[in-house]
């Protein structure tokens, strides 16, 4: 359905079942869904990613006799089943959010999207139960079975992510429904969610992403001990899986995140205009490097000529649409979406790089790299990520503001009408200040506890020695 | 019909949460209320630890499962729930944060009173408060609309109190149960004799309040009464009381096995007894049928139910066995025999693997990034996952120059 035949419906929308309420503190209410997100989206990566490590360095460990691949997915495994702990909180949390914050959304159109969710608590259920048999069941399965059971856990990472980020991509580009009285009726759930051409780049771009993050977090730990003179053969592997995860994936994002542009040119356009600061619709438009809109178009900003339509269209005459062609109340905050935009890839470009040297080296070389900088660089990387990460749910998220779902419903008229927002927010400020503090002395905690001594790890199984780099 | 499904699927994930995950809060609530002196106290709560440990994170999932089939098959009384009770909704929320993050330090910690504190305190508000939000919904004070009933007195009242009650009574008398069968299986005689004099009493005392709460509801829902006093409400009524004073002779005969499913029996007759005499009004104003989504919704949700429960049912089959069997059990076991070690064999392979990274890498690159239809770029991921992986198996393989 055309965007105009929406608003067409929008007009003849009269009274909903659960009307829009006075709510003075949506701003808010946006912060408190967006802090909630921004807390559970990289514990995602980790539940993403890191069973598909634990489970190669298991793998490993029975090809090749190796018991250092079996430490380390031992030892990998805790932190991933506290980081999965979390993980299921925190989601939790987001799930009652949803109808603390929106109700009205979710009662016009949990019907259409809400399927999503019951699939994926079904592949959360699937994790949750294997995460346990393979961590608890260390040294009581018998090996072979023992790997069986961490693969679920992978698969569910895999489909959990699938599912939401097609409740995500659904909001962003909605189909599979018709709208009377402000409501989704005649929903078509399995349509709407899976028929939809706008979430798959998303959830590749995301699951990408997962691994970047979750690599590069979980080198820097390694890289940081590696100067304080911890760099046995143990903390060599570790450091070499994790951050070969992130670098094969860091340089192919760019390619998908290319299709991710091309799709939200096509069926978003003005999101993409904010993202780039486009005034008015432009035949051969520039992209501006940096610079700051200034309500019509990017000043001091460095402009290179038709190379957003060549991204945008693949094509440098091609016409992009501008903000200006709808009015000022349906345009995002242009300054927001542009600089999250700009962060995400200039990080992203960054994490490319680093990538590619980390690649060429250990390729050429057949080593790891060895120079202090490079260390440093991957210790940076880590939180980096995260910020790459979050910028680029900012992008997406407040890019498709003013409306919760695209061009059906306003954001405004989603909002609870319940008084209390600003204490909600403190609280779950301070809840979660808390929680990372916790966390982060856990993983201290945890990365102190000594390696069995009974095993000599820097003995290769064929009895050469390693050596340190 | 189809309408009440989804609300067959809710009370049986409610019931399976009250039963699994209330046990858990219980066992907090226990670390709490243990008496005789500090030794006792560590006991319990190491036991109550290691108890709970394996199965935590799926009991929580049960919860997850009951909102999202809530909003999907009955969005409208999911949103006018969610709005008014706000309040209580929100401390159940920030008590799961708390006690998962309890959960998570508390093996790295011997002997952290503020922590463990946090864990006994969320363990008991997180019930209390969603046992109001139950109670809110069943007396009828929850009004069609976005946060049209009150913020404070929609909750703050007779039944939704004593259900709350209700509720961290009904998780301390299943976890007193679950953790005396658990103790004979860890052969620790104090900890069983403790926990089986707590269940008794925990016992009597939930069925006291349960018949308190019965009366109380007489008062303030006479319509939810009327719903317990006739059919299939009435029967439901018996069972949970049957099945309660069945527990507490077989709790008295130390026969655990079968009192961990009266126990559980008599909790879930409860919730489906709500079900029963609630039926069919979900909200004033709003029957089930009013409040169901389109026949579409419905049947995906059923559809996708079925196809889960295949899998999920025997996974949860497999948890509970291997955990109920010890197999999950900390305690250290003779591990199985290692692999022989073999020569690490990447060298061989990495030509033909560095070629079939190469050949994704193009044919990725290529269909992603020139493509224009779903199949183009179906196959442009896969070449680029198939690169990735080709080429992370052979940084990590790679043998040393």
């Amino acid at each position: 359905m055309s965007i105009t035949a929406w608003v067409g419906c929008l007009v003849t929308a009269g009274g909903t079942p659960i009307s829009p309420a006075e709510q003075e503190f949506v701003f808010l209410a946006r912060q408190m869904q967006a802090l909630s997100l921004a807390v559970h989206i990289p514990l995602v990566c980790f539940g993403i990613a890191f069973p598909v490590l634990v489970l190669f360095a298991e793998w490993r460990y029975l090809r090749t006799g190796d018991v250092v691949y079996r430490v380390l997915a031992k030892r990998w495994s805790k932190v991933m089943l506290a980081l999965f702990a979390l993980g299921v909180v925190t989601g939790t949390i987001l799930s009652f959010e949803f109808g603390l914050l929106w109700p009205t959304f979710m009662a016009s159109f949990g019907n259409v999207f809400g399927l999503g969710f019951a699939l994926e608590g079904f592949s959360f259920f699937i994790e949750a139960i294997f995460i346990a048999i393979y961590v608890y069941g260390w040294d009581r399965l018998p090996p072979r079975l023992h790997l069986l059971c961490g693969v679920p856990v992978a698969i569910a990472g895999v489909t959990g992510s699938l599912f939401v980020i097609a409740v995500n991509g659904w909001m962003n580009h909605p189909s599979g429904f018709t709208l009377r009285d402000g409501r989704a009726v005649a929903a078509d759930p399995w349509r709407a969610l899976f028929g939809n051409p706008f979430f798959w780049h998303e959830w590749v771009h995301m699951y990408f992403a997962a691994f970047i993050v979750a690599g590069f977090l979980l080198a820097g730990p390694y890289a940081w001990g590696r100067s304080r003179g911890r760099w046995g053969r143990y903390e060599r592997l570790a450091l070499t899986i994790a951050l070969a995860a992130a670098a094969v994936a860091a340089p192919l994002q760019p390619v998908i995140g290319d299709w991710a542009g091309r799709e939200v040119a096509r069926l978003q356009p003005v999101k993409l205009a904010a993202m780039e600061g486009l005034g008015p619709t432009t035949s051969g438009a520039a992209l501006h490097l940096l610079g700051w809109y200034d309500g019509s178009e990017v000043v001091d900003g460095v402009a290179i000529p038709d190379l957003l339509s060549l991204l945008a269209f693949h094509d440098p005459n091609a016409t992009v649409q501008g903000l200006d062609t709808v009015p000022v109340a349906d345009r995002p905050p242009v300054n927001t979406v542009r600089f999250a935009f700009q962060a995400m890839v200039g990080i992203g470009s960054l994490l490319a790089l680093l990538s590619v040297i980390y690649l060429y080296v250990r390729f050429r070389r057949r080593r790891l790299p060895t120079s202090r900088w490079f260390y440093r660089a991957v210790i940076a990387a880590g939180p980096l990520s995260v910020v790459a990460l979050i910028a680029g749910w900012i992008t997406t998220e407040v890019g498709r503001q003013p409306w919760i779902v695209y061009d059906v419903l306003r954001t405004s008229q989603a909002v609870t009408g319940a008084r209390g927002i600003p204490i909600g927010y403190g609280t779950l400020v301070v809840v979660y200040l808390c929680l990372a503090v916790a966390l982060a002395w856990l993983l201290h905690r945890l990365s102190r506890v000594p390696l069995d001594p009974g095993l000599d790890l820097d003995l290769d199984p064929d009895g050469q020695a390693g050596h340190a780099d | 019909m189809l309408t009440e499904i989804p609300i067959i699927f809710i009370l049986l994930g409610l019931a399976a949460y009250t039963v699994l995950a209330g046990a858990d809060f219980g066992a907090g609530f226990w670390t709490l209320v243990a008496g005789g002196g500090q030794e006792s106290r560590a006991a319990t709560r190491d036991h109550a630890r290691h108890a709970m440990g394996p199965v935590w994170e799926a009991n929580h999932v049960w919860l997850i499962f009951v909102l999202v089939i809530c909003w999907t098959a009955y969005p409208v009384a999911f949103g006018s729930i969610a709005s008014t009770l706000a309040v209580p909704l929100f401390v159940a929320a920030v008590g799961i944060i708390l006690r998962g993050a309890a959960y998570v330090l508390r093996p790295q910690l011997q002997d952290a009173r503020a922590v463990e504190s946090v864990f006994a305190l969320s363990s008991i508000l997180t019930p209390f408060a969603l046992g109001t939000v139950v109670g809110a919904i069943a007396s009828g004070r929850v009004p069609v609309g976005n946060a049209k009933g009150d913020l404070v007195t929609s909750w703050l009242n007779p039944t939704p109190l004593m259900i709350g009650t209700l509720a961290v009574a009904t998780s301390a008398y299943l976890a007193a149960v679950y953790l005396a069968a658990d103790a004979v299986r860890f052969g620790e005689r104090a900890l069983e004799r403790d926990f089986r004099t707590r269940a008794l009493w925990a016992g009597v005392a939930t069925g006291a309040l349960a018949l308190a709460g019965l009366l109380v509801v007489r008062v303030d829902a006479p319509s939810l009464w009327a719903g317990f006093m006739r059919g299939a409400g009435l029967v439901m009524v018996i069972v949970s009381g049957a099945a309660g004073l069945a527990t507490l002779v077989l709790v008295r005969g130390r026969r655990y096995g079968p009192a961990r499913l009266s126990a559980a029996l008599a909790v879930a007759a409860i919730v489906a007894g709500w079900g029963v005499a609630q039926r069919p009004v979900l909200l004033p104003g709003l029957t089930i049928e009013q409040a169901a989504a389109g026949r579409a919704t419905l049947m995906a949700v059923i559809v996708s139910v079925a196809i889960g429960a295949v899998v999920l049912i025997p996974s949860l089959v497999l948890l509970f066995g291997l955990f109920l069997r010890g197999h999950l059990d900390a305690a250290p076991e003779p591990r199985g025999h290692a692999p022989a070690a073999r020569p690490t064999s990447g060298a061989k392979r990495i030509r033909p693997v560095a070629a079939f990274a190469a050949v994704s890498f193009l044919v990725g690159v290529g269909f992603t990034f020139f493509g224009d239809h779903g199949w183009s770029f179906t196959v442009g991921v896969a070449g680029l996952v198939a690169c990735a992986g080709a080429t992370f198996f052979l940084a990590v393989t790679l043998p040393r120059g």
